[in-house]
């Protein structure tokens, strides 16, 4: 069979599986649609997480990020991993007992105010959105690479998909799928890294064969081959950093807080049946990401040293296939600047504007023909990083079963991200939005319609969103997380360890954080894109990392307004008692 | 549930945070990110130190800590008899 051909395979079967468990666990309560009944095994909820979690960014863009900034990559993987263990110390079991089905619940029971709980609405849809858009993106551009259908096809069909599973199956469905797209991805993402691993360092795990020497030679580590390599070539090198210390910081906090705060994440403790089992089931959820979150760096060194020792210094008719086919896709140029015919691989930009723009000529050596003006610097050569993960098994000429599993992991690893999204945006609108603030005199019944409907109107919007991406998907994921970190996280933690945290506290802090983050992330991203470099910034903080000076000012905030305004009410205080012990408090005292 | 009990439960539970979460710091943000550049100078394998700790080991110490903090808290829970059935 072809490379194509198994794909095709790969996909059919892995699609059948998820539509099967769909059928077999259908919802039939709000309950379930919401958190799957509370009944989900705290393993088989790690994994849930886990899927739900690592989206197509982390499967098929992290490796190829740290690949190409090298040290400075490391703040996705502290930042994306570390942000688990606020959630497990600081959130899961506080929430699990709190015991109801959303974030916008804890936040509007907590605060007793429907202002509070709709401010928190309007955020969750506003993140999972932006969230979504990328992801269904994600799905088309796999289907487009490696079935060779239209991006927008591939996005239909994975509507499609989602569509079933999640407006049929809700949470209970999607925990189920989650755990077997878990399995997948997964299972896509290492056999390639570990295959490669033996075939350049010898050693099986590629997370140890990053430390060990390079195969054929003991007296030399993988990592001092790729420092000189990079050096060599005066590029950055690959294990020192470049960013400002501060901005590094501020990114990876922001990260982390956001990690913590997004609701997506929270939910997925409401659904396990006791607090013991929330606090276990975080440190799986974060097993099952360490997996793959250990072998990016791993995939990512691998991948440069093969992409330079393959192409560097080649002449272009002798150039691997691989390297035309990308090139056919659009992801990678070559400008023979000194028209030797060789490709030159060096640092700095290639050419100006940085991404290609082709004529549909063909250059005197049989390449793309480009328009952009050529830089002063010797690269020749521009390498789109996402990349990395997609054809990193065909330059390291792996059979073509391996190659064929890429394709099966990138779409469980968006599929499971878009479903958790869109559970959480319907849940917003039919619980928190009519449920409980519009039309509070619903049934269960009409509210599950509700869900459904709201389900199904999410998947549309995220698959036009799919089809025709807002210029600015790529700038405002940054969006999600520092919101996420300034308005969720300063809240719901004062919420627990804050006793005396108001509601007018609350309002204002999110809307401190919200505003705050926002005005400064659309200042540099729209409004001028030109002042977007480090001299401009407050304190050397990227947009990136803004968040969490937000969250900072979100705190102070909270802490001033609450020492100056009345405290919540003796019933609220009781139950901050109550959600901070396992079994319920109330009891205990009868029985005493 | 006495009052007492409770306060005091809840004083072992913020302490077990509070020491977790200082570790939790020290892997990342001083040892991965502030003092990144010092420590590389150290080898740790074929690793640099500060490289190590930024690509590697802060994220088994992130798995080690929740799986200690989930042992730690069911103890204190069964210590303070509020341990769930």
């Amino acid at each position: 069979m072809t490379a194509q051909e198994l794909t095709y395979l790969f996909v059919g079967l892995t699609f059948a599986l998820y539509i099967g468990i769909a059928i077999a666990s259908r919802s039939s309560s709000t309950g379930e649609f919401y958190v799957a009944g509370g009944h989900v095994n705290p393993i088989a909820n790690g994994a849930a997480t886990a899927a739900d979690w690592m989206s197509a960014a982390s499967f098929l863009s992290m490796a190829g990020i740290i690949a190409f900034e090298g040290a400075d990559g490391a703040r996705y993987l502290m930042g994306w991993t570390g942000g688990y263990v606020l959630l497990a110390l600081l959130f899961a079991p506080y929430l699990r007992k709190f015991g109801k089905y959303t974030v916008p619940d804890f936040v509007g029971d907590r605060y007793y105010s429907q202002t509070a709980r709709m401010v928190a609405v309007v955020c969750v849809i506003f993140i999972s959105f932006t969230y979504v858009a990328g992801q269904m993106r994600g799905v088309g551009i796999v289907f487009s690479r490696f079935l060779e259908v239209d991006i927008n096809t591939g996005v239909i069909i994975g509507m499609a998909i989602v569509f079933f599973y999640s407006v049929l199956g809700g949470m209970k469905g999607i925990t189920y799928t989650q755990v077997a797209q878990y399995c997948v991805l997964i299972f896509a993402y290492l056999a390639p890294a570990i295959y490669i691993s033996i075939i350049m360092t010898g050693n099986p795990l590629p997370m140890l064969g990053l430390g060990s020497t390079v195969a054929g030679d003991s007296s030399i580590f993988l990592l001092d081959k790729l420092d000189g390599l990079t050096d060599e070539l005066g590029m950055r090198i690959f294990t020192e950093s470049n960013k400002s210390m501060i901005d590094m910081f501020f990114i990876t906090a922001a990260l982390m807080a956001g990690t913590a705060g997004l609701p997506h994440v929270i939910v997925r403790f409401f659904t396990v049946p006791r607090v013991r089992d929330a606090r276990i089931s975080a440190a799986y959820a974060l097993v099952f990401i360490a997996l793959l979150y250990t072998t990016a760096p791993a995939v990512a060194a691998f991948a440069r040293i093969n992409i330079i020792e393959n192409i560097d210094s080649v002449s272009y008719s002798e150039l691997p296939q691989w390297f035309k086919r990308w090139e056919e896709a659009g992801l990678l140029a070559w400008l023979d600047k000194n028209g030797d015919g060789d490709v030159q691989y060096r640092g700095g930009a290639a050419f100006s504007p940085s991404k290609p723009i082709y004529s549909n000529e063909r250059g005197v050596n049989g390449e793309r023909e480009l328009v952009n003006e050529a830089t002063s610097g010797p690269n020749e050569l521009y390498i789109d990083r996402d990349i990395i993960v997609l054809a990193h098994p065909e330059i390291a000429k792996l059979p073509d079963w391996v190659v064929a599993l890429v394709a099966a992991g990138g779409l469980a690893a968006a599929l499971s991200t878009a479903a958790g999204l869109l559970l959480v945006i319907s849940t917003a609108i039919s619980h928190d939005l009519l449920k409980k603030t519009l039309m509070p005199k619903i049934s269960e019944r009409q509210e599950l319609l509700y869900a459904r409907f709201a389900a199904a109107v999410a998947v549309l919007v995220a698959g036009l969103f799919g089809i025709n991406p807002p210029g600015f998907v790529a700038e405002v994921v940054a969006f999600a997380f520092g919101l996420a970190a300034a308005t969720f996280f300063p809240v719901i933690f004062l919420g627990i360890f804050y006793k005396k945290m108001n509601k007018e506290a609350a309002i204002s802090a999110m809307l401190t954080g919200l505003v705050f983050t926002s005005s400064y992330i659309v200042y540099f991203k729209f409004i001028d894109p030109s002042a977007n470099r480090s001299v401009n910034w407050w304190f050397g903080i990227s947009p990136e990392g803004i968040g969490t000076l937000g969250m900072i000012f979100s705190f102070f905030v909270a802490f001033f307004v609450s020492r100056f305004t009345s405290p919540p009410p003796l019933e609220i205080q009781d139950l901050v008692d109550d959600i901070r012990v396992p079994v319920n408090s109330f009891e205990k005292v009868n029985e005493a | 549930m006495k009052k007492e009990v409770m306060e005091s439960y809840w004083r072992s539970n913020v302490r077990l945070v509070l020491v977790l979460l200082f570790v939790w710091f020290s892997v990342s943000f001083l040892a991965g990110i502030v003092f990144l550049d010092f420590l590389n100078q150290f080898r740790f394998f074929g690793y640099k130190l500060g490289f190590w700790f930024s690509t590697q080991g802060s994220i088994y110490t992130f798995v080690a800590l929740i799986f200690f903090y989930a042992w730690c808290m069911n103890k204190i829970d069964e210590g303070h008899g509020v341990e769930e059935e």
